[in-house]
């Protein structure tokens, strides 16, 4: 027997590649289509301003992978994210070091992390409802530290949001970029390079069967809505150089652009599949298409969530598609409707 | 053959589950390098005999001895660490992965906390080369079959340095060739010197697969013996307790009925799933359907009971056209349906047995009128003695019946409706011979009272046993029906399987 590959046109290419491969096309074929269509579109520095806009989206993206791979769900990171600008933009203020307040904000975030895991984990409950319950707490502590946005003047602050690091003739990046990268390469060997790693992936594809084969599936669950939450402040932090203030009302639904980029990355929501590489594709794809309605002009803004909506909706009906066509014997059983026990019907 | 040590020995081993005596008292000893068959019904003790030495439960009473040194094992991970290595019925891996971490995961071999991929590819081959595997060992275990999946579970198992290796019902989903590899590679790793615990509920793979048996009934011990030395029907005795009279009065064939039709199917298919397909049953008539696991068995029962629509032909119930587009329009007709997946499909695990069996009847009144509770408790005493469902009790769960008592209230639920169709998708999977006997006769006997019943099993000595005529089933579509009279033996419907034609 060999390797199984997809009965499409391309052969060769193993399946569990195909989600990402479209992901890349599409995202090259956006980028070809802006090119011809707007002029000045077509340069280097188009993606690495995508890159420079959403650095902090890149972060948390990253530990909504950790937390999808696993088969969990968080939707506490918007509100971390919003909790950590804040409470960095008042510590500043109150004349706290940049590094110390840095470091207490990531500690939080992981500490906020911990705790969800550990509820869901130790108490057996829906990732949902418990990170549901994460997401008004931590949105709620804003509004106990301030409700109005608060500005950062402190200089390690504005002089690290105002620097660029250049790469060459007219390319340059913003620092926070490069923390974006470190971040995405030290996930992806984590993920790939390490026994962490592949438990999530074998926890996320079955919970017993992991348990049963002795791995430590109590602390990988944890351990994913720890990097999550980790991640997640980190992302606050990248925001607030970023924006230069802390404000209650940032990142407002970040969680589901986070989902989103992950999914349209080729994550499979229930878990077990998908790659950290596709991740990233994912948040190009959406900071391709806010660049893509920015250079069209008369688009209002709100086209980015209707395109976004549409690739959902196009993604998850190609992961169905892609998922159902595996050969072996899950396919047989997983199209058939049950047949519902006598009476359930009612 | 006679090895002077156990590898493995419990003795006077006890387990007390709330209001049962699981295990009372039991001694068992495993060699190294035999195959040891465990035996018993449901409900005997094997499974928790099994939980017991791998650390599920912890015992009451009595002790285990590993390699002469007592343990006491607090977790299937105690027990792995201490070489006692466990496949399960369902195979317990990780379809997402790849066959080589499958096998490794937990124990991948890493440098400086880096893995290894090529290094855990390499020894993944060779591993499975060793059973005679030659597979791509970087593909996702779901793309291959349940018979790789299970030689894949057994290669993990094998490598967690095992002494003991459980393997609990292996070959229930596996057909005849790869129950052969199975077995091939049982007797390599035997010669390893591996003990090897083995339960099935086969007894032809018991007598080529195993030197000693031990036989549990009721939690207690009934007997340590040589598999050779021990005929069939004795160890059948010794299970059930009771003489075989029960199963013999079986044999006699039944008789080909001549009755007015009740379900006429013309060119009746599904896209996909079944090829279009004449089948008439009538009144009072056993029709079994033979073939493959996958040959489309279940989806012509599906496509009757209404659960999958038709995309071709006619369906006609008592001469009269109908259109089964639900199975509620199915039940309406009197029609009933067991599904092979009796857990997913059917029972309610958290519901009495007195409300498993009545469900289905209560759905066909409606549930504004709710069946009196003395018409209920009649109800429900008649079926529970009738089918012999043990313990007898109505108000215990469903989920703390052993597996063939669990069919039988499934059974009980749609006998209660009186169904002029019954539908058995392969009610006797899984169950012990004494259940089974049970069932099989009550296909006799509701095809004496004019009940016609559409048997669908893998076992064709039992499709044979009770069939008037036999549907022979082959890569989705009806190759031959055949008439159950004295030219119809296992062997040429097993021809006719393999050719498509009788030969």
């Amino acid at each position: 027997m060999t390797s199984r590959t997809v009965p499409t046109g391309w052969p060769g290419i193993p399946r569990k590649y195909v989600p990402v491969l479209v992901t890349a096309g599409l995202f090259v074929a956006m980028f070809v289509a802006g090119g011809i269509r707007y002029q000045g579109f077509a340069t280097g520095q188009i993606v690495l301003n995508v890159f420079i806009d959403n650095a902090f989206l890149l972060v948390v993206a990253v530990g909504m992978t950790f937390v999808i791979l696993a088969g969990g769900i968080d939707l506490s990171v918007g509100s971390v994210v919003a909790l950590s600008t804040m409470i960095t933009a008042s510590l500043l203020n109150d004349g706290w070091n940049a590094y110390a307040v840095i470091l207490l904000v990531l500690v939080i975030g992981g500490v906020l992390g911990l705790g969800m895991g550990a509820i869901i984990h130790y108490f057996e409950i829906q990732p949902f409802i418990v990170t549901l319950a994460g997401m008004f707490l931590a949105r709620g502590l804003c509004y106990t530290i301030g409700t109005d946005s608060i500005p950062i003047t402190n200089p390690t602050f504005t002089t690290f949001a105002q620097s660029a690091v250049p790469l060459g003739p007219d390319l340059w990046i913003t620092p926070s970029v490069l923390i974006g990268a470190v971040v995405v390469l030290v996930a992806a060997y984590v993920l790939h390079y390490t026994r962490l790693g592949r438990t999530v992936y074998a926890t996320g594809g079955s919970e017993q069967s992991a348990l049963l084969m002795g791995l430590p599936v109590a602390r990988t669950k944890i351990a994913v809505y720890t990097i999550s939450g980790f991640c997640s402040a980190l992302g606050g932090v990248l925001l607030s150089f970023y924006m230069l203030s802390g404000y209650g009302l940032h990142a407002v639904g970040m969680e589901l652009d986070a989902i989103a980029a992950v999914v349209i990355g080729g994550t499979l929501l229930t878990g077990g599949t998908g790659y950290l590489f596709g991740t990233v594709l994912g948040v190009l794809v959406l900071g391709l298409i806010q660049t893509i309605i920015s250079f069209e002009g008369t688009l209002s803004s709100w086209w980015t969530r209707i395109f976004i909506g549409v690739l959902l909706f196009v993604f998850i009906v190609l992961q169905r598609l892609i998922g159902t066509r595996r050969t072996g014997w899950p396919r047989l059983r997983s199209r058939r409707v049950p047949v519902p026990a006598a009476g359930a019907d009612d | 053959m006679e090895t002077p040590t156990p590898i493995l020995r419990m003795s006077g081993i006890e387990k007390q589950f709330p209001g049962v005596k699981a295990l009372d008292g039991v001694d068992f000893r495993l060699m190294p390098g035999e195959v040891h068959a465990l035996m018993g019904e449901n409900g005997a003790g094997k499974s928790t005999l099994i939980k017991v030495l791998t650390g599920v439960y912890d015992i009451d009473g009595g002790t285990i001895e590993l390699d002469g040194r007592r343990v006491d094992f607090a977790s299937p991970l105690a027990a792995q660490h201490a070489g006692i290595s466990t496949v399960y019925q369902e195979v317990n891996l990780c379809p997402n992965l790849s066959v080589a971490e499958n096998i490794f995961i937990g124990r991948e071999p890493r440098r400086f906390g880096r893995l290894q991929w090529r290094v855990m590819r390499d020894r993944a081959v060779e591993m499975l080369s060793q059973l005679d595997i030659h597979i791509d060992v970087t593909a996702q275990l779901a793309t291959y079959s349940l018979a790789v999946q299970q030689m894949v579970a057994i290669a993990r198992a094998v490598d967690i340095d095992a002494k003991v290796l459980i393997l609990d019902e292996p070959t229930s989903s596996l057909d005849a060739g790869e129950v052969g590899r199975l077995f091939a590679v049982m007797r390599r790793l035997k010669e390893q010197g591996i003990a090897i615990l083995f339960v099935s509920h086969f007894l032809d793979q018991i007598y080529e697969i195993s030197d000693r048996v031990t036989v549990l009934r009721n939690g207690g011990l009934v007997g340590e013996y040589r598999t050779a030395e021990l005929p069939q029907v004795e160890l059948v005795g010794k299970m059930i307790g009771r003489e075989l009279a029960d199963l013999e009065r079986l044999e006699s064939r039944p008789t080909v009925r001549h009755t007015t039709p009740l379900i006429e199917a013309e060119n009746l298919g599904r896209a996909g799933a079944i090829e279009p397909f004449q089948l008439t049953i009538h009144q009072g008539e056993v029709v079994g359907l033979a073939g493959l696991l996958g040959s489309g068995r279940t989806e012509i029962a599906r496509l009757l009971f209404g659960a999958d629509h038709a995309s071709t032909g006619s369906l006609k119930v008592d001469g009269a056209q109908a259109s089964l587009r639900t199975p509620r329009a199915a039940i309406r007709q009197k029609l009933a349906f067991c599904s092979e997946n009796r857990r997913a499909e059917g029972l309610i695990p958290d519901l009495t047995v007195r409300d498993n069996i009545i469900l289905a009847l209560q759905a066909a009144r409606g549930w504004t009128r709710p069946i009196p509770r003395r018409r209920q408790d009649e109800l429900v005493q008649r079926y529970v003695a009738a089918l012999n469902i043990r313990p007898g009790d109505p108000d215990q769960l469903v989920r703390n019946l052993s597996g063939g008592n669990q069919q039988k209230v499934l059974l009980a639920r749609w006998l209660i409706l009186e169904p002029r169709l019954l539908i058995l998708d392969e009610p006797t999977r899984g169950i012990d011979v004494g259940a089974k006997a049970e069932i099989q006769r009550l296909v006799v006997e509701l095809s004496d009272g004019g009940t016609a019943v559409l048997f669908i099993s893998a076992e064709l000595d039992e499709v044979l046993r009770l069939s008037h005529k036999v549907a022979v089933l082959r890569d989705r579509r009806v190759v031959s029906q055949l008439d159950n009279d004295e030219e119809l033996t296992t062997d040429t419907l097993t021809e006719t399987i393999a050719s498509g034609a009788r030969s």
